[in-house]
């Protein structure tokens, strides 16, 4: 055992990747001899060579489209886009073409293609390095859309992500690069579709993933006090999206909350809300409540800390959710101008 | 007053031809043959090529007008099949035969293709049947054919996109070792098709950064055909395609586009430069859309016509024909044979066209993952249900 960060066992999956399979390619901007802007690519260029690990020119969708061309070659690449808001030239390429081109071609043609991006704030980022984008990605059919929140699933879900034969937009939680785990590698987590039960607990679910993951935490242990025992479900793979496991936790506890760093509407949280809603309904003593993002462009990093939800958000919701049978009279009135 | 459009000239265009002219590729215009047909003298701009000419045998110039005519017929009932609502759009290649006949010709077995939507003709020489096109026209499927049985990538309609993809898969090849050692069997390339609007894309201009860094095996070929729907090149550049090809560090080519032995040529040197490992080039192949934009547009809205009458004067199969008959090449008996035979392929894709069957529903949940994704799968169980509900329900 050892301790190793987030970014130590990402390192270490590409590693093993590139060591395994002489198809893994890493590029993109600033991952040779810089080993990236957060050092994930540290040392592959000078332990593997040019060949296996290179600098791209500085254009996104050029990195995406080039790599499409060379999936077509039998390569596996593995590309890195900077920041989540760096991404977004690429997106063209990514949803018109990487996702679609296996259905294109009626099955002959599969991107076996990693996007990954460094993705959410919490870091005091300046401006268009903070997006939580991954809405995006999972509002589009043909990606997988993957985020870990420990270095355990960080090291297991890239090396997944890499041996997929489909393409998969890898997020990783920026704010968690350098949490840290009493760790061997390398280690294998759960596989993709299967989300984690992170805390076990009876009287209300937080469904949540990636950088949200260690807040939901902190609050159960604070709600611990108040009362309410909480089970915390860490998503892992957003796409494919694991029901099975949030439906039989919301069955048992009665009450959810989605917790989700992104800007709530028309995003992740939602999906997961109207899910349990669909298929919990009659099991439900509350209506699910989301604690996101705010629907504002990411705020200026001195307000950074009010916008991403934290324990105090997060047990408010809790409480909201009619434990004396009162009903929640929170959105009541609201919107209701017809 | 006239209701026809005017053609504006846009002073601050300067090219070596001096005023910009969408009927005339001033004198760095790759050319061997004149309107008529005439085989031209050898000049700065052609000599390069002049070798590659002279070696062809009168077998490969018929051979070459085959495909010209053939291809023009499969256009041309394609035109029909939507005009008679059989296929719900169809983008014409008339008047581009003889750039897509010549690139595709240069190109072997073993070279990709990357094209737009119109490059039926590079599809014919790579040997993908005209019926496969159809389909996704038809609206059957989204694609249509197996891009790896004649490295013939599918059509990509988003503008540009795929001159990354043939990139990157040059640059796929070149790490292969697939390129520059001198096996004529092995040694391949990649042709990446887009036209004059496409030179504005941000993904082509990305491209051209990425294949002249790596130093990729692969030719642009830019057909100029001198309007992007509604729009003329003054509207797209400053500079012809050609000449910005230097900025990315290799060289552009200008080539008459109506000319088949022209553009025969300039694409085997350029893809015989890259299968060997000396790089991209970028083909502009000066060549006029004789029709619309697609079966949807409407060029009389835009263009007048006697500048369509300009251009049906440097028609490509005349010009090709006219050589041909000049020099003895062929007789009444061969142009006849294959105007024969282009009316069995026109009856034969007509009759595939109208008995592809729809897909069925289900399908369309089908090739989304390699794996089935219990989402989608759970999606298509309560659909496919859903629709059997209402089967004898007189619905």
């Amino acid at each position: 055992m050892s301790t190793i960060t987030m970014a130590n066992a990402l390192n270490q999956a590409l590693r093993d990747s590139i060591a395994e399979d002489e198809n893994v390619l890493v590029f993109g901007e600033d991952v040779g001899t810089l080993g990236g802007v957060f050092r994930i690519t540290d040392g592959l260029t000078r332990d593997f060579g040019e060949d296996r690990c290179f600098d791209t020119p500085l254009a996104e969708a050029g990195i995406v489209g080039f790599a499409l061309g060379m999936c077509l070659t039998g390569f596996r690449p593995v590309v890195e886009m900077q920041f989540d808001a760096f991404a977004y030239p690429a997106f063209e390429q990514i949803a018109s073409h990487v996702a679609k081109m296996r259905n294109r071609t009626a099955g002959k043609v599969t991107l076996p293609m990693v996007i990954r991006v460094p993705y959410a704030g919490g870091i005091g980022g300046v401006e268009h390095h903070c997006d939580s984008s991954e809405g995006y990605y999972a509002h589009t059919p043909g990606l997988k859309v993957v985020t870990p929140s420990t270095p355990a699933d960080a090291y297991s879900l890239l090396r997944e992500a890499i041996a997929d034969p489909d393409p998969v937009v890898f997020m990783e939680p920026k704010v968690l690069y350098w949490s840290k785990a009493d760790l061997e590698l390398p280690a294998t987590t759960e596989p993709f579709g299967r989300a984690a039960v992170r805390r076990n607990g009876t009287d209300v679910t937080l469904v949540t993933y990636g950088p949200s993951v260690p807040t939901a935490l902190k609050a159960a242990e604070a709600a611990q006090e108040e009362g309410w025992n909480v089970e915390v479900i860490d998503l892992r793979t957003i796409v494919p999206f694991d029901d099975e496991t949030v439906v039989e936790s919301v069955r048992r506890t009665g009450r959810c909350v989605v917790v989700s760093e992104a800007q709530g509407f028309g995003g992740v949280a939602g999906e997961v809300a109207a899910r349990v809603t669909e298929r919990c309904f009659h099991s439900l003593e509350a209506p699910v409540l989301r604690v996101s993002g705010l629907d504002i462009p990411y705020p200026a990093p001195k307000l950074e800390h009010t916008y991403l939800p934290g324990v105090e958000r997060i047990l408010d919701a809790i409480a909201r959710l009619q434990w004396d049978d009162v009903p929640d009279l929170h959105h009541a009135g609201a919107g209701a101008t017809a | 007053m006239s209701d026809e459009p005017t053609v504006r000239h846009h002073e601050s265009v300067v090219t070596p031809a001096g005023e910009h002219d969408i009927t005339d590729g001033g004198p760095d215009m790759v050319q061997f043959l004149d309107a008529e047909g005439n085989r031209l003298e050898t000049n700065e701009s052609n000599a390069p090529y002049a070798e590659i000419v002279e070696a062809l045998t009168a077998e490969d110039g018929r051979a070459m007008y085959r495909d010209l005519v053939l291809v023009r017929r499969v256009d041309a009932e394609g035109h029909a099949l939507q005009r008679q609502g059989e296929l719900g759009l169809w983008p014409s290649l008339l008047g581009q035969e003889a750039a897509q006949v010549g690139a595709g010709r240069a190109m072997r077995p073993q070279d990709y293709a990357f094209p737009g939507y119109r490059e039926h003709g590079v599809a014919w020489c790579k040997g993908v049947p005209p019926e496969n096109l159809l389909g996704m026209f038809r609206g059957v499927n989204n694609g249509g054919w197996d891009s790896n049985e004649n490295n013939f990538h599918l059509y990509t309609i988003v503008i540009g996109n795929q001159m990354l993809h043939a990139t990157g898969y040059a640059m796929g090849i070149q790490r292969d070792g697939a390129v520059g050692t001198g096996d004529e069997s092995r040694d391949a390339a990649v042709m990446a098709f887009t036209g004059d609007g496409g030179t504005a894309q941000g993904d082509y201009n990305e491209a051209l950064v990425f294949a002249g860094v790596a130093n990729a095996p692969v030719v642009f070929f830019v057909q100029n055909n001198q309007w992007a729907i509604s729009e003329p090149n003054y509207k797209q550049f400053r500079i012809p395609p050609y000449l910005r090809a230097r900025g990315f560090g290799f060289p552009g080519v200008r080539v008459d586009g109506n000319d088949v032995l022209a553009s025969y040529a300039v694409s085997k040197a350029a893809m015989d430069a890259a299968r060997a490992g000396q790089g991209p080039t970028l083909i502009e192949a000066f060549t006029y859309r004789m029709g619309a934009h697609t079966t949807s547009d409407d060029p009389t809205k835009y263009r007048i016509a006697a500048e369509v009458d300009i251009w049906r004067e440097k028609d490509p199969i005349k010009r090709m024909r006219g050589f041909m008959e000049k020099n003895g090449h062929a007789d009444q008996e061969f142009f006849d044979a294959v105007d024969a035979e282009a009316d069995e392929i026109a009856a034969r894709i007509r009759k595939a066209c109208q008995e592809m069957p729809n897909p069925e529903l289900p399908t369309m949940f089908d090739n989304i993952y390699v794996d089935e994704h219990p989402v989608v799968a759970a999606e298509r169980d309560e659909f496919v249900a859903y629709h059997a509900s209402f089967e004898g329900a007189g619905h």
